[in-house]
């Protein structure tokens, strides 16, 4: 059992928002996650995230999918059961674009898509932190895990309101 | 003195906030349903039980039932199921390509689009399925299973069966890419809501989001790949419908223009049922101040462009057919605008080629009555386009000893009937059950396209 413990700094506009994160980084305290209802530009530079690289595992996938497509299409028509049609090849490759097609864009999209969700932890069965119920309406919140920064509480509460914050809470998590 | 550059018209007008975004379309998920939707709903399954039974006669009894003969071997089905899926497009062509070329009005219409899409393909894979006669049969005629036959595979050389993976590959990433978007929705009705059983049954659906900027920054990467993805997808889709017919060596068919008239004209028809769709929604749901006039227009545009196109196909098809000098061609022509089916031919013609000329005028596109008929108007025409296509070709084939016309049975109009039961009691659900507008793309765009930017 173990408590962890969050100071919240709500924020009403995501420009706001955007210098307070700027400021409060470089002021040494270290932001767990920001949560928003809506994606916010440029939200990743200043959090300093990398850029997601889940458009390589796409391509990756779609490299299965175009490789699947093609050993189906030609141990089909042309290894396991040879048939002359319309006096065509046994392996027209010409006639298996399209399916080489879909398939490449099926893996692709799935792929990437389960990729996703796996890593972000999104299923049906999923119990999240909600911090608060009005990150899905039109707050955005700043979380500041108390375990990661050695400052004194009082500090980042005034640094918070400093920057624009309209409230600053506090939320504490039991988890077994 | 200083000047200020004129701002675009708003997006979003009626000065709302984050917050009245979030009201506006999660109120309609909560509310008891209306009288109206009551109403609705029971006609959609009025019609959907009437066609039930038809197409429950139709397996019993077998496709001898519909009005299919010996010379026309196709003709409602196939000409539903084209029409079904170039309905579909629309909705891919707003979220996907829309999305590449940064169209911010896409993101009021761009849900209930991609619904429209899923449940319109939904509809088209009912003839597919059912002409097989025996669909319990039809998963190993139609996919590439092991079977007892040895084992006997499916035939890659036939454009059927790339239609096969083309329209489920559609139907999955239309799907999946429509979810997607829906999570974040589900999420704050999830956190809206009063009651256990509607916390729990939105819980599950949004998938435990929270909201992180992390998640937000994979999900646009996602967005934009998918997107990206969808774009060769949609224009695929109808390429590879129009080679159902442009592959064959049916005077009237193997034309090379096929694949872009085709998508031409999806995007056509696509659009005008959105339009149908939107001009109710946003009556119902009092959504004017999200899906204004202005999106109306450009929906209009987009009208006009694909009809000119669909126009200029027509007249491209008469023209190679009479320069082509092959007798056969030119006969096909000749008789789909004069044969027995001329009326057909005609309807086609006006409904798809002259009336949304009537958009150049700025008075009719803005006009909310003149664009709901005008919708209806170019869908009834992409039907008839279809129809014609496919059965003037076919009604007099290479034997004048053979030729027939073709007569609907009460069958082939009843299983379209159950097809628009289908479209229309998913439709409703849909516009019940689930936020019709993409709450977190429209409070993106709030500051900066709402009527208080600046």
């Amino acid at each position: 059992m173990s408590n962890t413990k969050f100071i919240l700094g709500v924020y009403e506009d995501e420009d706001i928002l955007l210098s307070a994160i700027k400021t409060i980084r470089t002021a040494g305290v270290k932001i767990h996650e920001v949560y928003s209802p809506f994606p916010v530009h440029g939200i990743d530079d200043v959090l300093g995230y990398k850029r997601s690289k889940l458009s390589i595992v796409a391509f990756l996938f779609g490299v299965l999918g175009t490789s699947l497509a093609l050993v189906m299409q030609v141990g089909m028509m042309g290894v396991d059961w040879p048939m002359i049609i319309g006096g065509k090849d046994f392996i027209p490759y010409p006639s298996f674009v399209p399916v080489i097609f879909e398939l490449t864009v099926l893996l692709a999209a799935y792929g990437m898509c389960f990729t996703f969700f796996i890593i972000s932890d999104l299923k049906p069965w999923a119990k999240p932190r909600i911090f608060d119920l009005r990150i899905t309406d039109d707050k955005h919140v700043m979380a500041i895990d108390l375990d990661q920064n050695k400052i004194d509480v009082a500090k980042i509460d005034q640094i918070l309101k400093d920057n624009g914050a309209s409230e600053v809470n506090q939320k504490t998590f039991d988890e077994a | 003195m200083s000047s200020e550059s004129v701002i675009r018209e708003p997006l979003i007008t009626g000065g709302k906030t984050v917050h009245d975004v979030t009201e506006d379309i999660s109120r309609r998920v909560e509310e008891k349903p209306t009288k109206l939707w009551m109403l609705a709903m029971t006609i959609s399954l009025g019609l959907l039980a009437v066609g039930a039974y038809t197409v429950f006669l139709l397996l019993w009894e077998g496709i001898g039932m519909w009005g299919l003969n010996k010379t026309v071997g196709w003709a409602w089905d196939i000409t539903n199921f084209v029409w079904w899926v170039g309905i579909g497009h629309a909705g891919t062509l707003i979220s996907a390509i829309l999305l590449l070329f940064r169209q911010r009005w896409r993101m009021s219409i761009n849900r209930a689009a991609e619904a429209m899409t899923i449940f319109a393909v939904i509809c088209a894979l009912q003839f597919p399925i059912l002409h097989t006669g025996r669909p319990w049969l039809a998963i190993y005629w139609m996919f590439p299973l092991p079977n007892t036959f040895g084992s006997l595979w499916v035939n890659f050389n036939s454009p059927l069966l790339w239609d096969v993976f083309a329209i489920s590959t559609y139907f999955l990433v239309s799907l999946i890419f429509w979810y997607i978007g829906l999570i974040p929705d589900f999420a704050t009705i999830r956190d809206r809501a009063k009651n256990k059983i509607s916390k729990s049954i939105y819980g599950a659906l949004s998938f435990g989001w929270d909201g992180a900027a992390k998640t937000w920054s994979r999900y646009e990467t996602v967005a934009l790949v998918l997107a990206g993805l969808a774009t060769p997808l949609v224009l695929s889709v109808h390429t590879i419908v129009s080679m159902d017919f442009a592959t064959s060596v049916i005077p009237g068919w193997h034309t090379t223009i096929f694949p872009p008239y085709f998508v031409a004209g999806a995007i056509f028809s696509g659009f005008a049922m959105v339009l149908t769709l939107m001009i109710v929604t946003r009556k119902v749901y009092k959504l004017e101040d999200y899906i204004t006039i202005q999106h109306l227009e450009m929906m209009n545009i987009v009208i006009i462009i694909t009809g000119s196109i669909v126009g200029v196909a027509y007249l491209t098809e008469l023209f190679i057919a009479w320069y082509s000098g092959v007798e056969a061609e030119q006969y096909a022509f000749l008789n789909r605008a004069t044969g027995p089916y001329w009326w057909a031919y005609a309807a086609m013609m006006t409904c798809n080629v002259v009336s949304p000329q009537l958009f150049w005028f700025k008075k009719i596109r803005t006009n909310i009555a003149a664009t709901f008929v005008l919708s209806i108007v170019v869908n009834i025409g992409m039907w008839f386009e279809r129809f014609v296509i496919i059965v003037t070709s076919l009604h007099r084939d290479f034997l004048p000893s053979s030729w027939a016309m073709f007569y609907p049975t009460f069958v082939d109009v009843g299983v379209y009937v159950f097809t628009f039961g289908l479209f229309f009691t998913c439709f409703f659900l849909f516009a019940k059950f689930f936020p019709v507008i993409n709450m977190a793309e429209v409070k993106s765009i709030i500051k900066t396209t709402g009527e208080k930017a600046k």
